[in-house]
């Protein structure tokens, strides 16, 4: 079995078989990373381009990791250090970049939709590494793939996201992922960061986080952007901690075995308490998983199939 | 020259005819009309209008010619081309140009490049220097040169009290005031309607609470100052339910909206689709439902395009930095039909929203087929089909979502002062 699709925009409207597909196939990679030899020729000749226009040290590594590993060769343009600060639009950048030959382009962007605006204009693979408000698809494949390592499966559990679900493109993804996979979905925050039409994707919106996290399996909170203040979301950082933070009573009406996770980076005291972040090891294993199934997304979609793997 | 339109179905609004009739245009005035054969040729050009629909010019309250200062869009020349294809022999530009027209010489300017245009154009002057929101333009001075209605067109009057001021001062010249509703806060920096489809995309929301609100304050402010308010580009049920309620009081209000907000819904925006992006946005089924019952029960007088014409580089890239507005003269009149076969418009109410009643709301002598008037008509053939594409259109810009559409019914000759 193969990705139907040359790129990888967003979970939304993936199958079941294909998210597994993806899981499955980045578990095969996950030793890579344990081993002293941490390199693997499966992409050995491909040139993949992290092309990211917003800020990032997590995911961009990741990605480069990922793609070493594979043994592809992996060039990092930020904006800071591109043409675009010389004015050159999106696509003119993208398809110099491809005149240079690649196979695979990882784009990171402020704008939504600018990943399925350039992989609909060019040959080479588009993955989405981060889109606006829209989608972090890797992200929520990483997340899925960590929850199922830790409790075995998707289907049945009860997952709760709780904070700015307006702007987290997190979110989103881990929504319609999660859902496709059978899982319960609950999302809680204060209406000013719940966006219309959660219940239309499937999800249960919650203003009490003592509701949302009652009896969860997880418990995935998202980074608080705290210039979200000044827009007037939320009157203060201490109101929102004590409503939305995530301590060590407030988790203890979540199931026995609940995971805690995070996607970083965390605001220690506000979303988290230190005693919550610092007593779960998951939070770190996304990130090691982040790897692995990155290398799985590409792998796939430079048309590797699971067996080759 | 002098021209006969014989054995066309004349449609006259505003005299209530509704017949088949010739009509003879003489020294760029409308003659007399009178029964099919009725009339000798006397070496007039005659057309044979026999099945088409014989109308007055079109009118369109709304658009952008984007000259002075941005031609690469679409200038003087090039808009009223479009306007003329698309069955329009008068349009009012907006005045946010570059110099923005808030003062007499870009009045004049627009008015002398206007001269050897395909079609009429009336000016809107700014309602506030430089539309900034800050101080009342000169409005006798661009009354004097020529405009008949203000506009801040492409931003609202944010501040109450000038607008209050604006609607009062408009009294002395019976100036019409043209409202762009909508809360800067509250639209903030929203691209598209706020809503499940904008969840979905990641996009930033536009509430149509945003249009509401001031819709809300500006027949407040309507009703206190007795000037006349005319809402711009209506979108949302809200305001359509606000503006039958203020005109059944009484109030000085007047309305329009654009051929797309009754033919599509946020669902175009979908796959960051930049050619729906436009301001206000395009909204709900819902909405449109009402915008049509608002449309036949006369809440809304009239239906303009807010003709906006981008440069294809800017309307293409990211969603979020594309410019809102697409062009509208070359389909509109297609689009408003499609209301008389979906039974929402009589075809008289149609043409009555196209052409008598913005002359009736802009008091110009325009939109009639009266003997002495301007020979400014449209011929229609109501039973062409024809497929939209863009790439034929005279318009400088292509931007449109309409592309690739069947439509039936077109403007077949556009005759301005005589001159087809």
């Amino acid at each position: 079995m193969s990705l139907s699709s040359k790129d990888l925009l967003g979970i939304k409207g993936m199958a079941a078989d294909e998210i597994k597909l993806i899981l499955d196939t980045a578990l095969t990679f996950k030793d890579v990373s344990e081993r002293d030899i941490k390199k693997v020729p499966a992409l050995r000749g491909k040139t993949v381009i992290n092309l990211f226009y917003e800020a990032s040290t997590r995911t961009r590594t990741s990605f480069e990791l990922a793609g070493k590993r594979l043994s592809a060769d992996v060039i990092n343009i930020s904006t800071s250090t591109s043409s675009v600060v010389k004015g050159e639009t999106l696509l003119d950048t993208a398809r110099n970049i491809e005149a240079m030959k690649c196979d695979m382009i990882i784009v990171r962007h402020s704008c939504s939709g600018a990943p399925e605006y350039l992989s609909k204009r060019l040959r080479s693979s588009v993955i989405n590494a981060g889109d606006g408000f829209h989608e972090h698809p890797t992200q929520a494949l990483l997340d899925m793939f960590t929850i199922r390592e830790k409790l075995g499966k998707l289907e049945g559990l009860t997952v709760a996201i709780v904070g700015d679900i307006m702007h987290s493109r997190v979110a989103r993804s881990n929504i319609y992922g999660l859902i496709a996979m059978g899982a319960k979905v609950r999302v809680c925050g204060p209406p000013t960061m719940i966006p219309p039409g959660l219940e239309c994707m499937g999800a249960q919106v919650y203003y009490d986080m003592d509701k949302a996290v009652e009896g969860a399996d997880v418990v995935m909170m998202l980074r608080l952007q705290l210039e979200r203040q000044a827009a007037g979301l939320f009157p203060g950082v201490r109101e929102y901690a004590r409503l939305f933070g995530l301590n060590q009573q407030r988790l203890s009406g979540a199931a026995k075995h609940a995971l805690v996770m995070h996607p970083g980076p965390m605001n220690r005291g506000v979303e988290i308490s230190s005693e919550v972040a610092d007593n779960t090891p998951v939070i770190l294993e996304q990130v090691t998983n982040g790897v692995a199934v990155r290398m799985g997304v590409m792998f796939l979609l430079s048309g590797g199939t699971r067996t080759e793997a | 020259m002098n021209i006969l339109i014989n054995n066309g179905h004349i449609i006259d609004p505003a005299n209530k005819v509704d017949e088949k009739l010739d009509i003879l245009l003489s020294g760029g005035k409308i003659a007399r009309l009178g029964k099919p054969g009725s009339i000798s040729a006397n070496g007039a050009h005659v057309i044979d209008a026999t099945g088409k629909l014989v109308v007055p010019g079109l009118i369109d309250m709304h658009v952008h010619l984007r000259e002075p200062g941005f031609e690469y869009k679409e200038t003087i020349a090039t808009g009223t081309a479009a306007a003329k294809a698309g069955g329009f022999t008068s349009v009012c530009c907006m005045p946010n140009t570059n110099p923005i027209n808030d003062n007499r010489s870009v009045t004049e300017f627009i008015l002398s490049q206007a001269r050897s245009a395909a079609a009429r154009v009336y000016p809107i002057g700014a309602i506030t220097k430089g539309s900034k929101g800050e101080e009342l333009a000169e409005m006798a001075e661009l009354h004097s040169a020529g405009c008949r209605a203000i506009s801040d067109d492409g931003k609202p009057v944010a501040n109450a009290a000038i607008m209050r001021r604006a609607l009062e001062y408009s009294k002395i010249f019976d100036m019409l005031v043209i409202s762009h509703c909508e809360d800067s806060a509250l639209a903030a920096k929203g691209v598209m309607n706020e809503g499940i489809v904008s969840t979905e995309l990641g996009l930033r929301g536009i509430p149509r609470a945003a249009e509401d609100v001031i819709t809300s304050r500006d027949i407040s402010l309507a009703e206190l100052s007795g000037g006349r308010l005319y809402i711009a580009h209506v979108s949302t049920a809200g305001a359509v339910r606000m503006i039958r309620d203020a005109k059944s009081r009484g109030v000085k209000v007047t309305a329009e909206t654009c051929p797309h907000y009754f033919s599509l819904t946020e669902e175009a925006v979908r796959g960051y689709n930049t050619m729906a992006k436009m301001n206000p946005p395009l909204r709900t089924s819902d909405d449109v439902a009402a915008l049509k019952e608002g449309l036949k029960d006369g809440t809304i007088d009239v239906i303009v395009t807010d003709h906006a014409p981008h440069a294809a580089d800017e309307k293409s890239g990211e969603f979020d930095y594309a410019p809102f507005g697409i062009v509208g003269l070359e389909t509109s009149l297609g689009l408003t039909l499609k209301l008389v076969e979906e039974g929402v418009l009589s075809l008289v109410d149609a043409i009555r929203k196209l052409s008598a009643q913005p002359a009736a709301i802009l008091r110009i002598d325009k939109g009639t087929l009266s003997a002495g008037s301007d020979a400014d008509i449209t011929i229609i053939d109501l039973s062409e089909e024809w497929v939209v594409d863009s790439s034929c259109f005279k318009s400088k810009s292509k931007n449109t979502p309409f592309n690739g559409w069947k439509l039936k019914g077109r403007a077949v000759q556009t005759i301005v002062g005589g001159k087809s």
